[in-house]
C-alpha cells in the first residue's frame, strides 16, 4: 500500500494515481481493488467478483468488438450502402435465451455464498455491537464486559494543522478485540439513527438498525488489525466512525479478557465516594471530548445554527437539574441524544466540566448520587 | 402527410395572445412549454452541478478544506434530489412536450391548460428546495434517499424538502395522465400503437410508471412528515414502528424512477439510430415487449437497494434472482440498437456521437448494475463509491448524454437554424473525456473500502478522490460549451435548417417546416 506524506506535490500524487492503472504497479493494489481478505466469505466475495466481471468484460469486447467494426466498415464515408432488414426471430430469441443462461451460471456461487454469509448459527462467541451519533460500543455479552469505540485521529489532523498519521481517521480508542479461528457473532443494533458495521476483510455488512436486533458473523483465519467504517449515512459526523477489529491468538485473547472483567469490576468504584471539583472536571474533559466535543466543539462555541454553544449558555449556567434531564434524555426534535448510557459518574463529571469550564464558572461539583436520583 | 398548417405566430391569429413575460406564464401550447420545461431542467442542472463541485472540491484532499460535514451532506442530498426530480425528469417531459404531438400527427397535448399548470408548479418546488439552505438548521442533510430516523432529527430544511418532494409529485402525475391521454386519444388516422415511434412507446410505459409510483413516494415522505411532526411512529421502533419500512416504500418507488430516468432515453436513442444509420430500426415489436418487461420488473426488484438492512435469507435470493433477470430485456435492447447500427450507412454528427456514447458507457453502468445485483458482492459495494459510479453512468452517461444527442436532434426543427458541428463535436468529447476521468477512478474507490456520502477520507484514498475531482471540474465546465452551442443556434446563428436536416429522419416531424410552425398538425396528417 503506498502512504503519502502530507504536502506531496499536485503532479507527484496525479502521477501516483495514473501509475496504479498499470498492473505493474502491484504495491498498489489496495488503492484499486478489494483489500487482502481474512474470512472465508470475503475470501468468496472476490473470488465470485472475479468471475463476474471477466465474463462481463469478455461480453463487452465481444459486443463493442461488433460493433466498432461496423462503425467503421459500415459507413457512409466509405460509400457503405444500408442494409434495409429489419427483423430476424432466430437471432432475437438466441440474444435473449443466451444471457438468461449466463445468468443461471452466475447465480449458482451467488447462491451458495448468501447461504453462507446468513447461516449464523452456533457461534463461538457473541458481540453485541451498537451504533451512536457517532461512535460504537461493543458489550461482550458472555464476559459480562464492554466499552465505547471512539475516533483517535486528533481534530487537529482532520483540520490539516497537522500532519496526518498513518491510519487516518481509521483508528480508534478501543478496539473490538476477538480470537483468531473462533466464528463471533454480532448481534448489530443502534442507538438513535441506522448505522451500518463494515470491515470490509471480513465482508461483512450489516445495517444497525435503532429498536432491532440483527445478527452476522465472520471467522477470521488471521492475526491483524483489520479496518473499516459506518457505511450508512448517519449524520454529520458519519465519515469519522470507523471501526477497528484487532483479531488476536486465543491464548491473548483469553488474558485480554481477564483484564477487561477485572477491569469492569473495579469500575464499578465505591458509591459514596466524594468526589472533588478537580477529580470531576479531570475525568469530564474526557468524557465531554468523548461524547460532547463533535457538535459542541472542543471550545464549547458549538456551531453557528446548528449546535448550540455550552459557553455561556443558559443551559450549562442555570439550574444544575435541567441541565442533568436534557443529558440524561436528550432533547426533542433536536440533534441532543440521550446519554443516559453513560455511568453516574461519567455524567456528574461532564456535566460539572461544562458548567466550570471556558468561561463558566459556577463552582458546582455535581455528585454521581444527584445523577442516579434525576435517573427515572 | 404534407399538411402544413398555416402559420400562426403568437399574436398573430386572430386571437388574444399576451407577449413578453406573460405569454410564457399563460401559455398552453405544447412547444412553448417543452422549450420552458427544457430550460428549467438545463437551469437546475448548473444548479445541481455547483453542488457536486462543491462535492468534489471538499474531496480534492483528505482533510476538511472547504465545507463543514453538515453543510457538505445538504449538498449530497439536494444535489441528488435536484438532478433526479429537477434536471433528468423535467428535461424527459421537455422532450415530450415538443416531441409527442409532432411525432404522432397531433395538434398539442391533450390537457393544454393543465400542462402549463404542470411545469408552474416546478420552479416553486424548485424555489423551496434551494432556499432550504438558508433556513435555521440548515437544508436536509440525510442524503437524497431520506432514511428515517436521520430525517426526522433536520430542521424545517426536511420540511421545505418534503413540501417540495410533494409538488414535483404532481407536477409529475399531471404531466404524465397528459402523455399518456395525448398518446392513446390523438393520433393521427392511420397510426397504429405498433406504428408509433418508439420514443412515444418508451414515454407512454414511462408515464404508467410514474403515475403507479409518485403516489407511493408522496405517502412516505408524509409519513415522515406525520413522524416529525404529528406525533405518528411509522418509522419510529419504540412507537410500534419500524425504520427499515420506509426503505421499503421508498425504493417501491426508487426502482421504477430508475426506469422512468433512463425509458425516454432509450426512447431518444431510438430515434437517433436508424436516422443516422439510414437504416429502420432493428427488431421494432421486441424493443416495444423488452420496454414493458423492464418496465414490469422493475416492480418486483426494489429490495436490492437494502441487501444489508438483514432481509430473511429467502428474500435476499428472490431479489438477486429478479434484479439479475433485467439484463435480459435490457440486452434485447442493446443488441437491437447494435444491429440497427449494422450494416448501415452511417454518419457521426453530434447526435450519433451521443447516441453511441450512450451505448457504450451506459452498458458499462449495466454491467457494475450486474456486478451489484449479485447479492454477496454487493455486501461488500453497497454504499461504497462502487454505486456511486454505477448509477452515475447510467444516469448521467445513459440518460443525460441521450437528452444531449435528443436536443442537437431536433435543435434544427426547433429553432430553424442547424447548431455549430464543431462546437457539438467538441462539447461530445470533452464530456465523454472528463466524464470518465471523473467516474471510472469511484469503481476503484469502492472496491477499495471508501463509503459514499463522507466529507473526508483515509489516505489510500487520495490519488483516484484527486482524480475524480479534476475530471468533475472538466466535465462541468465542459457543459458550458453546450449552452454556448445552444444559444447560438436559439439566436439564429447558423446555416438555416431544411425541414429535413437528416438524410434519414422519417418521422412526421421532418414533414413539417423549420422552424416548426407555433401550431402544427392541426389537420392531421393521414399515415399510410
Amino acid at each position: 500500500m503506498v502512504r503519502f506524506s502530507q504536502g506531496r506535490p499536485l503532479a507527484a500524487r496525479l502521477l501516483a494515481g495514473l501509475a496504479a492503472l498499470l498492473p505493474a504497479a502491484a504495491h498498489a493494489a489496495r488503492e484499486w481493488n478489494f483489500q487482502q481478505p481474512a474470512t472465508d466469505i470475503a475470501r468468496q466475495q472476490i473470488d465470485l467478483h472475479s468471475f463476474i466481471m471477466w465474463i462481463c468484460v469478455a461480453i463487452f469486447i465481444g459486443v463493442f468488438g461488433v460493433m466498432f467494426y461496423s462503425i467503421f466498415r459500415h459507413r457512409k464515408s466509405v460509400g457503405h450502402k444500408a442494409a434495409q432488414f429489419h427483423e430476424n426471430t432466430m437471432v432475437e430469441v438466441v440474444w435473449t435465451v443466451v444471457p438468461f443462461l449466463i445468468l443461471l451460471f452466475m447465480m449458482y456461487p451467488a447462491t451458495k455464498t448468501i447461504l453462507a454469509y446468513k447461516d449464523t448459527s452456533s457461534p463461538d462467541m457473541t458481540v453485541k455491537v451498537t451504533g451512536y451519533q457517532w461512535k460504537w460500543s461493543y458489550d461482550y455479552l458472555q464476559d459480562g464486559f464492554g466499552f465505547y469505540s471512539n475516533l483517535k485521529t486528533p481534530l487537529a489532523q482532520i483540520q490539516n494543522r497537522e500532519a496526518k498519521g498513518e491510519h487516518y481517521l481509521l483508528e480508534v480508542d478501543n478496539p473490538l478485540v476477538v480470537p483468531v479461528d473462533t466464528k463471533v457473532r454480532l448481534l448489530i443494533t443502534a442507538n438513535d439513527v441506522i448505522h451500518a458495521f463494515w470491515v470490509p476483510a471480513f465482508g461483512l455488512k450489516q445495517d444497525a438498525i435503532p429498536g432491532f436486533v440483527r445478527d452476522g458473523w465472520f471467522r477470521a483465519d488471521r492475526v491483524g488489525t483489520y479496518r473499516g467504517q459506518c457505511a450508512e449515512l448517519c449524520g454529520k459526523e458519519h465519515g469519522f466512525m470507523p471501526i477497528v477489529v484487532e483479531v488476536v491468538s486465543k491464548d491473548d485473547y483469553a488474558k485480554w479478557a481477564a483484564a477487561q472483567k477485572t477491569k469492569a469490576a473495579a469500575a464499578g468504584g465505591d458509591p459514596a465516594k466524594v468526589w472533588t471539583l478537580n477529580e470531576l472536571t479531570a475525568r469530564g474533559g474526557d468524557v465531554y471530548a468523548a461524547n460532547c466535543a463533535a457538535c459542541h466543539q472542543a471550545n464549547g462555541k458549538g456551531v453557528p445554527n446548528a449546535f448550540p454553544a455550552l459557553d455561556g449558555s443558559k443551559v450549562a449556567t442555570g439550574p444544575k437539574a435541567d441541565q442533568i434531564a436534557i443529558v440524561l434524555e436528550g432533547k426533542a426534535n433536536t440533534a441532543m441524544a440521550a446519554f443516559k448510557q453513560l455511568s453516574d459518574a461519567d455524567l456528574a463529571a461532564v456535566v460539572t466540566y461544562t458548567r466550570n469550564a471556558w468561561g463558566n464558572a459556577t463552582g458546582d461539583a455535581l455528585q454521581p448520587a444527584e445523577i442516579k436520583a434525576a435517573r427515572k | 402527410m404534407s399538411s402544413i398548417p398555416h402559420d400562426h405566430a403568437p399574436g398573430h391569429d386572430g386571437h388574444h395572445h399576451p407577449t413578453g413575460l406573460m405569454r410564457w406564464i399563460t401559455t398552453t401550447n405544447h412547444k412553448d412549454i417543452g422549450t420552458l420545461y427544457l430550460w428549467f431542467s438545463f437551469a437546475m442542472f448548473m444548479v445541481g452541478g455547483v453542488m457536486a463541485l462543491t462535492i468534489r472540491a471538499e474531496l480534492f484532499q483528505p482533510g476538511l478544506q472547504v465545507v463543514d460535514p453538515e453543510f457538505f451532506n445538504s449538498m449530497t442530498t439536494l444535489h441528488g434530489l435536484i438532478m433526479v426530480f429537477g434536471a433528468i425528469m423535467p428535461a424527459a417531459v421537455g422532450f415530450a412536450n415538443w416531441m409527442i404531438p409532432m411525432l404522432i400527427g397531433a395538434p398539442d397535448m391533450a390537457f393544454a391548460r393543465m400542462n402549463n399548470w404542470s411545469f408552474w408548479l416546478l420552479p416553486p418546488a424548485a424555489i423551496l428546495l434551494v432556499t432550504s439552505l438558508f433556513v435555521p438548521g440548515g437544508a436536509a442533510a440525510a442524503g437524497w434517499t431520506l432514511y428515517p430516523p436521520l430525517t426526522i432529527q433536520g430542521g424545517m430544511g426536511m420540511d421545505l424538502t418534503i413540501f417540495a418532494v410533494h409538488i414535483m409529485g404532481a407536477s409529475s402525475i399531471m404531466g404524465s395522465i397528459n402523455i399518456v391521454t395525448t398518446i392513446l386519444n390523438l393520433r393521427a388516422p392511420g397510426m397504429t400503437l405498433m406504428k408509433m415511434p418508439l420514443f412515444c412507446w418508451t414515454w407512454l410505459i414511462t408515464a404508467y410508471l410514474l403515475i403507479a409510483v409518485m403516489p407511493v413516494l408522496a405517502g412516505a415522505v408524509t409519513m415522515l412528515l406525520t413522524d416529525r411532526h404529528f406525533g405518528t411512529s411509522f418509522f419510529n421502533a419504540a412507537g410500534g414502528g419500524d425504520p427499515v419500512l420506509f426503505q421499503h416504500v421508498f425504493w417501491f418507488f426508487g426502482h421504477p424512477e430508475v426506469y422512468i430516468i433512463i425509458l425516454p432515453a432509450f426512447g431518444i436513442v431510438s430515434q437517433i439510430i436508424p436516422t443516422f444509420a439510414r437504416k429502420p430500426l432493428f427488431g421494432y415489436a421486441s424493443m416495444v415487449y423488452a420496454t414493458a418487461g423492464i418496465a414490469i420488473l422493475s416492480f418486483i426488484v426494489w429490495a436490492h437497494h437494502m441487501f444489508t438492512v438483514g432481509m430473511p435469507t429467502a428474500g435476499v435470493l428472490f431479489f438477486m434472482y429478479a434484479t439479475a433477470l433485467i439484463a435480459v430485456p435490457t440486452g434485447v435492447k442493446i443488441f437491437n440498437w447494435l444491429a440497427t447500427m449494422w450494416r448501415g450507412s452511417m454518419t457521426f454528427e453530434a447526435p450519433m456521437m451521443f447516441a453511441v456514447g450512450f451505448l457504450f458507457l451506459f452498458t458499462m453502468g449495466g454491467f457494475t448494475g450486474l456486478v451489484l445485483s449479485i447479492a454477496p458482492i454487493d455486501m461488500q459495494l453497497h454504499d461504497t463509491y462502487y454505486v456511486v459510479a454505477h448509477f452515475h453512468y447510467v444516469m448521467v452517461a445513459g440518460s443525460l448524454f441521450a437528452f444531449f444527442g435528443g436536443i442537437y436532434y431536433w435543435l434544427p426543427k426547433w429553432t430553424g437554424t442547424m447548431y455549430d458541428e464543431k462546437v457539438a463535436q467538441l462539447h461530445f468529447w470533452a464530456s465523454l473525456i472528463t466524464f470518465n476521468v471523473a467516474f471510472f477512478p469511484q469503481h476503484f474507490l469502492g472496491l477499495a473500502g471508501m463509503p459514499r456520502r463522507i466529507p473526508d477520507y483515509a489516505q489510500q484514498f487520495a490519488d483516484w478522490n484527486m482524480l475524480s475531482s479534476i475530471g468533475a471540474f472538466g466535465f462541468g465546465f465542459s457543459q458550458l460549451i453546450f449552452l454556448y452551442a445552444v444559444v447560438k443556434c436559439v439566436r439564429g446563428n447558423g446555416a438555416k435548417a431544411p425541414a429535413r436536416p437528416w438524410e434519414g429522419g422519417d418521422t412526421l416531424e421532418w414533414t413539417l417546416p423549420s422552424p416548426a410552425p407555433y401550431h402544427t398538425f392541426e389537420t392531421p396528417p393521414v399515415v399510410k
